[in-house]
Order: C-alpha cells, then sequence, then structure tokens
C-alpha cells in the first residue's frame, strides 16, 4: 500500500494498462511535454514514446474523431479533455458517432475509446472549467460513464475503462486531483459498474460520486455526533448504475438522498429518484431528495461554495427526510 | 462553365484523348491499364447506374423510405475506387454506390439501411476495407485519418513496397468542406502526415445550396492552404479520376502524406428522394451536365478504341438482370425480429440493456398467454 494523489494514481493506472497492452494509446492537447495541464500524463510520453502518448491540434472533436478510426485500426485509445465545459467541440463526434457505432457495425468492430473529462467545482477556476456534465452522457446508449472518488478506484476503473471493449467517459473530480489516499496495487476494486459502500449506517442512505463523496463523509460524521446514522453509497458508475447496492442499502434505512454537483434538472439524480420510486415504493419511508446544484450555469466562482451542495445543505435535506 | 484552367483532364467530353504539359504524368499512370480493365470500369458505371434508376422506382413504389441516387457522379467514383489497392481502406460519404459495387459488396446491403432494416449493413473487414456509410456530413473524415494515424503508428506505410504499402481514401462532398470535422481531419492529417487521400466530390450542391455559397476559393485551393498536394480534375472522367487518385494514393502510402483531389462532377438527380432540384436549379445547368455525362464520354472513349457494339449491349443486359434481381431480392426482404435492438449496444455485457430486453420479451409474451 502506498499513497498516492487521486491525480497521480491515475497516472500508475494509465502506466500499468499501457504496459500490459501495447495498443494503449494516449491522445490530448498539452499531454505530452507538458504532461498535461493537471499532469495527469506527466512523463509517459518520455517513458512509452511519441507514437503512443501525442500531443493532437487543439481541436476536441478532432480528439476523438480520430480516436474512433485509430480504435478501428486496433488502438485502444485514451482521450484526454483538457476541461469540462470543453468538451462540447467533441459532443457529437461522442453521443452520435462512438455511442452508435458499435451497434452500426452490428457486433463486428468494437470501439474500446475511454475519455477522460477532468470535472466538477471547489476549485474556484474561470467560466468553463467547473462544470459536471455526466448526464449527457448517463443519458446515452452505448456509453459506460465512471468516477472514481479515492486513488484507490482512480487506480483501477482507469485499467477497467480502458479493458472495456466499450467506449467509457471516465469523469475526473478534479477537487480531488491532490488529495491522498493508498493504493492496493495488488487488490482490484470491485467490476466497473459497481457501487461501494464507503460507510454503513441505518437511519438513512446518502447517494453520491466524485468530490460529493468526501462532503457526504463530513455530512455524516456530523450527523453521527447527533446521533443520526448515515449509510454512504459512492456510486463509482453512472452508467450503468449499480442498483442492487442502492436498493440493498434503501430497503433497510428507508430513505435515501442523492447528492451530486450537475444541476438536478433531469439529471443522474432523478434518475436514481425516479427508479427507487419504481422499485422501492413500498419500503420507502420519505420521498427520495435531491441536493444539486442549481439550474443556471455554473456560477462565478466566488459564489460557489453555495451553488456546490456542503455538508451544511445534506443535512438540511437529511432533516427533511426524517421529518415525514 | 464549372471547368478551370486548373482542371486536369485526359479525356475530353467528345471522348478524345487530350494532350498537354501538365497531364503527361497522368497519361502515364493508365498506361499499364489492359484492354479488359478498361471495359470493367464502363461495365461497372452501367449497372451501377441502372441499379440506381432501379433503387429510385423502388423507393417511390414505397419499399424504402429515402433513396440517394448517385446518377452522374459514376466516373469520379469507379476511377478513383479502381486506383485503390487491395490493402486501402475507403470511407465513404453515403453516396459512393459504384465504389461499394467494384469492392463487391451486395448493393441490396445499401437498400437494406435505405429502408429501415439495419443502421449498418455490412461488415468493412469483410467487404475489402469499404466502410460503412456515415450520414452526419463530414463525420467520417476524422474516422479516416484515425485510421491513417494507425496506419502511421503501425509502420505499414513508406516502405516503398506499392503492393504492401497501405493509405486510406476518404470520400466527401462539396457541403462538408464547410464541417468543422472535415477541417479538422485535414489539420490532424497534416500534423501527422498520415497515408491518405481526401477525395472530394464537388457535385456543385448540396440539397440546395450551391457550392459558391460554401467557398468563394475553388475548394482544392483551399485545401493547398492546409498544406496538401491538391489538384483540381474533371471528375466525369473516368480515366483522370483513376489516374489523379492512382498517383494520389501511391505517394501517400509511400510517405509522402496526405494529398487532395477535387472531382468536379454534378449531382443529375436530386440529393436524396425527399428534394425536387426544379426548385433551385435552372434548367440550362443540368442540360450542360446532361451534356458532359461521363458514361456517354467514356462509351464514346471505347469506340474510339474499336470496342464492339455487342460490349455495350452485353452490358446493357446484365445491368437489366442485375436491376432485376435488386427488385426482386427488395421485395423479398423481411424486417429482423425486435430483439436485434439489444444485442450490439454494447460489447461486453450491460445490465440495463439485458433487463429492458427481458422486459420487453415478457411484455411481448403477454400477448402470447392472453391468447392475442
Amino acid at each position: 500500500m502506498t499513497d498516492f494523489p487521486l491525480a497521480k494514481a491515475i497516472t500508475e493506472g494509465l502506466k500499468a494498462a499501457m504496459s500490459q497492452d501495447p495498443s494503449v494509446m494516449l491522445m490530448g492537447e498539452d499531454i505530452a511535454q507538458l504532461g498535461g495541464v493537471f499532469r495527469v500524463t506527466e512523463g509517459l510520453q518520455e517513458e512509452f514514446g511519441p507514437n503512443r502518448v501525442i500531443d493532437t491540434p487543439l481541436a476536441e472533436s478532432g480528439i476523438v474523431g480520430t480516436a474512433i478510426g485509430l480504435a478501428m485500426r486496433g488502438y485502444r485509445p485514451v482521450c484526454e479533455i483538457q476541461f469540462d465545459g470543453f468538451l462540447y467541440p467533441a459532443f457529437d463526434q461522442i453521443v452520435t458517432q462512438l455511442a452508435k457505432l458499435t451497434a452500426r457495425h452490428e457486433g463486428t468492430q468494437s470501439f474500446p475509446v475511454v475519455i477522460r473529462i477532468p470535472y466538477g467545482g471547489h476549485i474556484g477556476a474561470v467560466e468553463h472549467h467547473q462544470e459536471s456534465p455526466e448526464a449527457y452522457f448517463a443519458h446515452t446508449a452505448g456509453l459506460r460513464v465512471v468516477s472514481p472518488a479515492t486513488p484507490h478506484d482512480a487506480y483501477w476503473l482507469i485499467q477497467d475503462a480502458i479493458a472495456s471493449n466499450d467506449p467509457v467517459i471516465y469523469l475526473e473530480p478534479k477537487s480531488r486531483y491532490w488529495h491522498k489516499g493508498p493504493i492496493d496495487t495488488t487488490a482490484a476494486g470491485a467490476q466497473m459498474g459497481q457501487a461501494r459502500v464507503v460507510r454503513q449506517g441505518s437511519d438513512l442512505t446518502l447517494i453520491g460520486h466524485g468530490a460529493m463523496v468526501s462532503v457526504m463523509h463530513q455530512a455524516a460524521e456530523i450527523a453521527q455526533s447527533e446521533g443520526v446514522s448515515l449509510e454512504l453509497i459512492d456510486l463509482r458508475s453512472l452508467s450503468p448504475i449499480d442498483y442492487d447496492t442502492i436498493l440493498d442499502s434503501v430497503r433497510r434505512t428507508g430513505r435515501a438522498i442523492v447528492a451530486q454537483e450537475a444541476p438536478g434538472n433531469a439529471s443522474v439524480g432523478s434518475e436514481i429518484a425516479a427508479t427507487l420510486t419504481e422499485r422501492a415504493f413500498y419500503v420507502m419511508e420519505a420521498p427520495v431528495l435531491r441536493v444539486s446544484g442549481f439550474n443556471t450555469p455554473f456560477p462565478p466562482a466566488r459564489l460557489e461554495s453555495l451553488y456546490l451542495p456542503d455538508a451544511d445543505r445534506i443535512l438540511d435535506a437529511v432533516d427533511r427526510s426524517l421529518a415525514y | 462553365m464549372p471547368y478551370t484552367d486548373a482542371t486536369l483532364r485526359l479525356v475530353a467530353p467528345d471522348g478524345q484523348l487530350v494532350h498537354t504539359d501538365r497531364n503527361e504524368i497522368y497519361h502515364q499512370a493508365i498506361a499499364h491499364l489492359t484492354e479488359a480493365e478498361l471495359l470493367e470500369f464502363y461495365r461497372v458505371m452501367a449497372v451501377v447506374r441502372r441499379f440506381d434508376v432501379e433503387a429510385g422506382n423502388l423507393q417511390r413504389q414505397g419499399q424504402m423510405a429515402l433513396w440517394v441516387p448517385s446518377i452522374g457522379q459514376e466516373a469520379a467514383q469507379v476511377g478513383s475506387g479502381f486506383a485503390t489497392r487491395p490493402q486501402d481502406n475507403i470511407f465513404p460519404a453515403y453516396r459512393e454506390h459504384s465504389v461499394a459495387y467494384l469492392k463487391g459488396l451486395d448493393l441490396l446491403d445499401i437498400i437494406r439501411m435505405l429502408r429501415g432494416i439495419t443502421n449498418g449493413g455490412w461488415d468493412p473487414k469483410t467487404s475489402q476495407n469499404f466502410h460503412l456509410y456515415t450520414l452526419v456530413i463530414g463525420s467520417h473524415t476524422l474516422h479516416a485519418t484515425g485510421y491513417a494515424m494507425g496506419i502511421g503508428f503501425d509502420g505499414t506505410c513508406g516502405s516503398g513496397d506499392l503492393d504492401a504499402d497501405e493509405a486510406v481514401l476518404v470520400y466527401f462532398g462539396d457541403g462538408a468542406t464547410s464541417q468543422g470535422d472535415t477541417n479538422e481531419a485535414m489539420i490532424f492529417a497534416q500534423s501527422y502526415q498520415t497515408p491518405q487521400v481526401f477525395f472530394l466530390q464537388n457535385n456543385h450542391w448540396a440539397i440546395s445550396v450551391p457550392v459558391r455559397v460554401q467557398s468563394r476559393t475553388p475548394l482544392f485551393e483551399r485545401a493547398a492552404g492546409f498544406g496538401l498536394p491538391s489538384i483540381q480534375i474533371d471528375g466525369n472522367d473516368v480515366l483522370m479520376s483513376y489516374a489523379a487518385t492512382r498517383l494520389s494514393m501511391d505517394a501517400a502510402r509511400s510517405g509522402q502524406g496526405p494529398h487532395f483531389i477535387e472531382a468536379l462532377t454534378y449531382r443529375i438527380g436530386a440529393h436524396t428522394t425527399s428534394d425536387d432540384p426544379t426548385k433551385y436549379r435552372d434548367e440550362d445547368e443540368l442540360a450542360f451536365w446532361q451534356a458532359h455525362d461521363p458514361i456517354d464520354r467514356y462509351r464514346s472513349y471505347l469506340q474510339g478504341l474499336g470496342v464492339q457494339e455487342s460490349f455495350f449491349e452485353q452490358v446493357a443486359t446484365e445491368a437489366e438482370d442485375y436491376a432485376a434481381d435488386i427488385r426482386q431480392r427488395t421485395l423479398a426482404l423481411e424486417s429482423p425480429p425486435m430483439a436485434e435492438i439489444f444485442q450490439h449496444v454494447f460489447t461486453d455485457p450491460h445490465p440495463v440493456i439485458e433487463a429492458e430486453h427481458e422486459a420487453l420479451e415478457a411484455y411481448m409474451a403477454s400477448f402470447e398467454e392472453a391468447g392475442e
């Protein structure tokens, strides 16, 4: 067990995947010499050569579109999109092409392309640098969507994503990049697609992903000091969502809250709330509540602290749920 | 007059060979063609035109939601398609029926797609690397460039062995030149010096919008701005299309980077069966291009070589038979089972897809139980 910041855990995972499989290659803006603006790919071109870690022209659609062609050629490209708000020029290639091409080829061609996207707020950055776009991709058939919350999961999930024969959107919670945690390189976590019970509790189930997991953890600590026992689920996979783990928890607690940085409207949290209503209606003691960003553009950074759910807003929702 | 001083051709509209200082290297590039190959060019153009007419009729009779005619563009397609080598990959747009045919595709597969039976239609790996049609304009140019980047990374080009070195041919139209993806494809191609030829069929119309709205610069000159060696050819001259593509592809595969060909041609019919070109095109323009028909021109050329009338009659008969066979097999097509929509959304197992498939099966079974 070694401690790594989450960003470097991804680096280690990339390294492991590239060492095992020569068809794995990295592409993106500023990822080679500079090592990426967050330094996730630092040193990898030196280690694996200029054909396996490539700086691309500054064109996101070009990155994903050419990655699709490389996948047809037999490569497993891992694309880096520099920031969440910069991914939309590539949106068409991701949603219209990458997500549909496996079906269009009727099983004769797989598209094992990973798209890494640093996402989310808490870093006080300028416009277009703090967004949470996961719902667009979770809504799209043909894509898998994952987001690690810990260095250990970051290390293993990136390898799972690369090994997957399907396109995977790998969302990196950039506010957690420099938080350290242990990686056990000998023991893989769960398979991609499985959620993780972070903390057991009996009164209510808190569900979230990415940077929200540490916020939920703070809320659970405070609640515990007030005699309320919260169970915590880190989704890890946003498409597909691991409903077995969620339902198992909610059947015991009878209450659920979903926390997310993204706006609540038509969000991953909305989908979980709807599914719990369909599948666990009779065990629920209260409606599923969502604690989300607001349905506004991501605000100027000086205002982000109230936009982003914090422990207080989560606990306010806990009080409302328990009051039913 | 759409042709310019820059337009290269080998056979004039009257079927006579043209010799200029500029086109001599292209004459040399067709010198190796045998008589059988020259006749094959004609055969493919004539058969696919007849197929195209039949497919349009089938659409009008309700057998397809849509048909995409390629009439008038046969020479651009057949010449360029024949110029590829077996190891090459071809990325079509969605109108390259002649290339599909000469690469051995059963053209019923195109009909299956436009009839609404499949969203794909064939396996490129078993279709001489002829990739799927892409209906979103220009998107596939990036796929072609990515594929060509892979050839570069694999090192399977630039050895000097023309029968082993690989290259990519990508087709697109004048409308696609306005798309960001097409421009990004040229940028990436230039950055990575891909073994690739961009083959623009300038058929002068993007549905109802003429090419002059897309560009005030001749399109092949725009490509030169990206640093691509580029030429403009008479796309209704099948031998010129062959020669230009042969030389460009062989240069690309030999390590000389991406090349660009603008083939001037014309879409004689509608963009698709959904539009009415009489609303936006004038009759004189259509008449000009009908008088420059690529198949008529090539037939005159072959007649000048002494090819007998019996050959043309034999091809016409074959074309009728092909069309009749297509008609018969189109009418016999059946819709696939609903279960197929779930089968290839993902390659690896996926719980949501599996659950939805099971739910649909249970729903369908409920009718059987109810005896309905």
